[in-house]
C-alpha cells in the first residue's frame, strides 16, 4: 500500500541500473556496482549448490547406518560442500559483492582503480567455477577440500586435477580483486578522507586484500605441484620417491589458515558498520578495531601449524604454533568487546541488519572460544577430526561470516536496489536462521566431545538423538536461507522506494550518493571533513 | 569528463594519480609473484637440506655454460629494457623501438637456448621426470660416483624443470607483452605523458630476470664445482 502511495512521487533519474539495458550491458560492464551484482548472482548460485550438498549429508546422518547415500557419494558430497563453500561462496561473498559495491562509494571514488581488471576477475571466477562444476558432474572428487596427499595424488578416484585447477583458477580472481582493492584504497580516496577517517569496513577489506595477495599465490603453486604429482607421479609429495606429504600440508595450511581469516575478516568489517548505525553511537575504540583487523591478518600467517598437531609435525613447532594461535584471540576479543561497548548506552534499534549483527557477535564469540580448545595441544589430540572441529568452524564461518554477509546485504540492499524489503519478514528470517543454526551446530559440539569423527557416513546408534537434532536444525536453517531469497527478489520490483538514507546512517555511500547511485557514483567528488561514525 | 586529458581513464582525477595507481598495482602483483615462486623455493630448500648429495649430483648434470650464457643474456636484456623505459620517458620513439626490439630478441634467445640446448639435451639423456627419467651410462655413473640415490636426483630434476619451466612461462608472457608494446610504439601510441605500459612492463621484465638470478646459482652452481 505504501508502494502505491509513493509511486507517483518517484521521478525518473538515471542510475547505474537503468542507464543501459540488455545482457551485453551487464556482461561487458566495467562499473564496480554492476560487477558486484554479477558476483551476487554467482555466489548465491554457489551457496545453494554447496548448501544442497550439506542437506543431503545431514539427511544421510538421520540414521546410524547412513542408508540414504553410498559412502563414496557421501565423500564426494562433503568434498564438494567444502570446496564450493570456501572457494566459491565465502571467499568472494563479502569482498567481491559488498566490497566491490561499497569500496569506491565509501571512499568517494568514481570506480575502483582498474575497472577492466575487475570485470576480468569475475570472468576468471566463473571459469574456475565452471571447471569445478565439470569436475563434479564428471564424477566428483572425494579428497575433502584440503586435497591431502597421498590420498589426492595416488588413491583418490575422482577428478582431482580438474577440481584443483578450478581452485587454482579461482584463486587468481581473488588475487586480482585484492590487488584492485589495495590500489583503490591507497590511491583513490576523496580529499580529506585520511586513513583514520576511513570506515572500518575499508580497514577490514584492506586486511583481507593483503591476505588474498599473499596467500592465494601459495595455493596456486601448491595446486600446480599437486596436479603434476597426480598426473606424472614424479615424487614431490610421495615418500617412496623421497617426497614428503607433510610438505603439502605445510604449503596448504600456510595458505589455508590465512584463507579462513579471509572468510571472517570482511564480515567483521560489516559488523563494525552495522553496530554504530543501529546504536546511533560512534564506534568504541576506532583505532583498536582498525588495527585488530591488521593484527588478525598478520598473525594469520604464523599459525598454520595448529592444523598439524597430530600430523607428524615436531612437538616443539606445535608448542610455538599453539601459543601463536592463542594470540589470535586478542585482536578478535578486542573487536567483540568494542562492538559490545558501542552498543552500551546507545539507542539500539532492532532492524533486520542489527539482528544479524547481534547474532554474529554471540555466535562468533562461541566459535572463537571453542577455537581455543583446539589451539591447545592436549585437548586438540582428543578433539582433532571430530565434530567438535566442524561445529567450531561453522560457528565462525556460518554463524559469523554468513550472518555478517546477510546483515550487510540487508543493510546495503536499499542502496544497491533503491528499494526496501519487508522488515517484518526480514526479522523473522533472521530469527529462523539463528534458531536453525544453533540447532544444527550446537549438538555437533557435543557429538565431537563424545568422540564422533568427522567425514564418516555412519555412526554408533547412541549418537542418533543428537544427529537427528542437527538434521532438524539444518532443515530450519535451509528454510531460513530461502526466505530472504524470496523477499529480496520480490522487493527489487515491488519494494517501496528506499530514499537516499533509510537508516539515517553515516558514511559517504549514504550521505553523498543517491539510491541507487548514478553510474559515476557522485555528482561531484565529495570532500570529507569529519571522523567516521559521527553519530549524535 | 571533458576536463580530463584523453589519456586519463574516467575513474582517475589526473595522470599522476593514474601513474601512481598503475605503479602500486604492478608492485602488488609482483608481491604475489614472489609468493608464487616462494612455494617452489620452499620445497627446493627442504629437499636440498634432506638430500644434499643428490641435489649436488643433479646440479652437475646441468650444463653450466648454457646457464651462465642465459644469465648474461638476461642481464643484458634488463639493461636494454631500462633503456627502453628511459627512451619512452623522453619520448624518443626510434630508440624506444630499438631497445624494445633488443629486449625482445634477447628474451627469445634465452627461451631458444633453454629449449633447444638444455631441455632437449635432458630429454635425450633420459632426465625428464614423469616422462622418461632413467639415467644410464655416463650420467648414471656420475650420479653413483657421488653416492647419490637416483630417485632423489629425480627430485632435483623435478624442481629444476618446474622452476625453470614456470620461469620460462613468465618469459613467454614477457615476450608477448614486448611484442604488443613494440607494435604500439610503432603506431606512435606512447608519449612522455603516456608511457605507463612501458614502465610496468619494465618492472615485470626486471622481476622475471631477478627470479633467474636466484635460480641460476641454486640450480647450476651447488656442490662446490667452482
Amino acid at each position: 500500500m505504501a508502494t502505491a502511495a509513493l509511486e507517483p512521487q518517484v521521478e525518473f533519474r538515471t542510475h547505474y541500473l537503468n542507464h543501459a539495458y540488455g545482457i551485453k550491458s551487464w556482461l561487458l560492464t566495467t562499473d564496480h556496482k554492476r560487477i558486484a551484482l554479477l558476483y551476487l548472482a554467482s555466489v548465491t548460485f554457489f551457496f545453494f549448490v554447496g548448501g544442497a550438498a550439506a542437506v543431503l549429508m545431514r539427511l544421510n546422518l538421520l540414521e546410524p547406518t547412513g542408508s540414504l547415500l553410498e559412502p563414496a557419494t557421501y565423500n564426494k558430497l562433503f568434498s564438494m560442500h567444502g570446496i564450493v563453500m570456501i572457494f566459491f561462496f565465502l571467499a568472494p561473498a563479502v569482498p567481491a559483492v559488498l566490497g566491490n559495491f561499497l569500496i569506491p562509494l565509501m571512499i568517494g571514488a568514481r570506480d575502483v582503480a582498474f575497472p577492466r581488471l575487475n570485470l576480468l576477475s569475475w570472468y576468471i571466477f566463473m571459469l574456475g567455477g565452471a571447471i569445478l562444476m565439470y569436475a563434479v558432474i564428471a564424477g566428483g572428487v572425494d579428497t575433502g577440500w584440503t586435497f591431502y596427499t597421498p590420498l589426492s595424488t595416488s588413491y583418490a578416484t575422482g577428478n582431482v586435477v580438474a577440481a584443483a585447477m578450478g581452485v587454482f583458477v579461482s584463486g587468481f580472481s581473488s588475487i586480482l580483486t585484492g590487488l584492485n582493492f589495495i590500489v583503490t584504497i591507497h590511491k583513490m580516496r576523496a580529499p580529506g578522507l585520511t586513513w583514520f577517517r576511513l570506515p572500518l569496513f575499508i580497514w577490514s577489506m584492506y586486511a583481507t586484500s593483503c591476505i588474498f595477495i599473499l596467500a592465494m599465490p601459495v595455493i596456486a603453486i601448491t595446486m600446480v605441484l599437486l596436479a603434476l604429482e597426480r598426473l606424472f607421479h614424479v615424487g614431490i609429495f610421495d615418500p617412496s620417491l623421497g617426497g614428503d606429504p607433510i610438505l603439502f600440508q605445510h604449503l596448504f595450511w600456510f595458505f589455508g589458515h590465512p584463507e579462513v581469516y579471509v572468510l571472517i575478516l570482511p564480515s567483521m568489517g560489516v559488523i563494525s558498520e552495522l553496530v554504530p548505525c543501529f546504536s546511533k553511537k560512534r564506534i568504541f575504540g576506532y583505532s583498536f578495531v582498525a588495527f585488530s583487523s591488521v593484527a588478525i591478518a598478520a598473525i594469520s600467517f604464523l599459525v598454520w601449524g595448529h592444523h598439524m598437531f597430530v600430523s607428524g609435525q615436531s612437538v616443539y613447532a606445535g608448542l610455538v604454533f599453539s601459543a601463536l594461535s592463542f594470540a589470535v584471540a586478542i585482536p578478535s576479543a578486542i573487536k567483540v568487546f568494542n562492538w559490545t561497548a558501542t552498543m552500551y548506552k546507545g539507542s539500539v534499534s532492532y532492524s533486520a541488519p542489527m539482528l544479524y549483527a547481534i547474532g554474529f557477535i554471540g555466535l562468533f564469540t562461541m566459535g572463537g572460544l571453542t577455537g581455543l580448545f583446539l589451539a591447545s595441544l592436549a585437548t586438540d589430540v582428543h578433539l582433532h577430526d571430530t565434530y567438535f572441529v566442524i561445529a567450531h568452524f561453522h560457528y565462525i564461518m556460518v554463524g559469523g561470516a554468513v550472518m555478517g554477509y546477510l546483515g550487510g546485504i540487508h543493510f546495503w540492499w536499499p542502496k544497491m536496489t533503491g528499494r526496501l524489503y519487508p522488515d517484518g519478514w526480514a526479522r523473522f528470517a533472521a530469527g529462523v536462521i539463528f534458531v536453525g543454526f544453533n540447532l544444527t551446530f550446537f549438538p555437533q559440539y557435543v557429538l565431537g566431545y563424545l568422540g564422533m569423527p568427522r567425514r564418516y557416513p555412519v555412526y554408533p546408534p547412541e549418537f542418533q538423538v543428537l544427529n537427528v537434532m542437527s538434521t532438524a536444525g539444518a532443515s530450519i536453517l535451509g528454510i531460513g536461507y530461502l526466505i530472504p531469497l524470496v523477499y529480496l527478489i520480490w522487493s527489487m520490483r515491488y519494494g517501496p522506494p528506499a530514499g537516499q538514507n533509510p537508516w539515517g546512517a553515516k558514511g559517504l555511500e549514504w550521505e553523498k550518493a543517491l539510491s541507487p547511485p548514478p553510474p559515476e557514483n557522485f555528482e561531484e567528488t565529495p570532500v570529507v571533513t569529519e571522523e567516521a561514525y559521527n553519530y549524535g | 569528463m571533458s576536463n580530463h586529458a584523453a589519456a586519463v581513464a574516467h575513474q582517475f582525477d589526473d595522470a599522476f594519480q593514474q601513474h601512481d595507481a598503475a605503479t602500486l598495482g604492478m608492485w602488488v602483483f609482483l608481491t604475489t609473484e614472489v609468493l608464487f615462486f616462494g612455494g617452489l623455493f620452499t620445497g627446493y630448500t627442504i629437499y636440498r637440506h634432506l638430500y644434499l648429495p643428490a641435489f649436488e649430483a643433479g646440479s652437475h648434470l646441468l650444463d653450466v655454460r648454457f646457464g651462465a650464457a642465459n644469465t648474461l643474456i638476461l642481464i643484458c636484456s634488463s639493461l636494454t629494457m631500462a633503456l627502453a623505459v628511459h627512451a619512452a620517458q623522453l619520448g624518443h620513439r626510434k630508440s624506444l623501438m630499438t631497445f624494445l626490439a633488443f629486449t625482445l630478441i634477447l628474451g627469445l634467445l634465452f627461451i631458444f637456448i633453454k629449449l633447444a640446448f638444455e631441455w632437449r639435451h635432458d630429454y635425450i639423456e633420459h632426465l625428464v621426470p614423469g616422462i622418461n627419467f632413467a639415467p644410464e651410462g655416463e650420467t648414471l655413473a656420475a650420479i653413483q660416483a657421488r653416492h647419490a640415490p637416483v630417485n632423489y636426483v629425480e627430485l632435483f630434476m623435478i624442481f629444476y624443470f618446474i622452476m625453470t619451466g614456470i620461469h620460462a612461462l613468465h618469459m613467454v608472457v614477457g615476450v608477448g607483452i614486448l611484442t604488443t608494446l613494440l607494435i604500439m610504439a610503432y603506431r606512435g601510441r606512447f608519449s612522455p605523458e603516456r608511457c605507463n605500459p612501458i614502465e610496468m612492463a619494465g618492472l615485470y621484465w626486471h622481476f622475471v630476470d631477478i627470479v633467474w638470478i636466484f635460480l641460476f646459482p641454486l640450480l647450476y652452481l651447488i656442490g662446490g664445482r667452482y
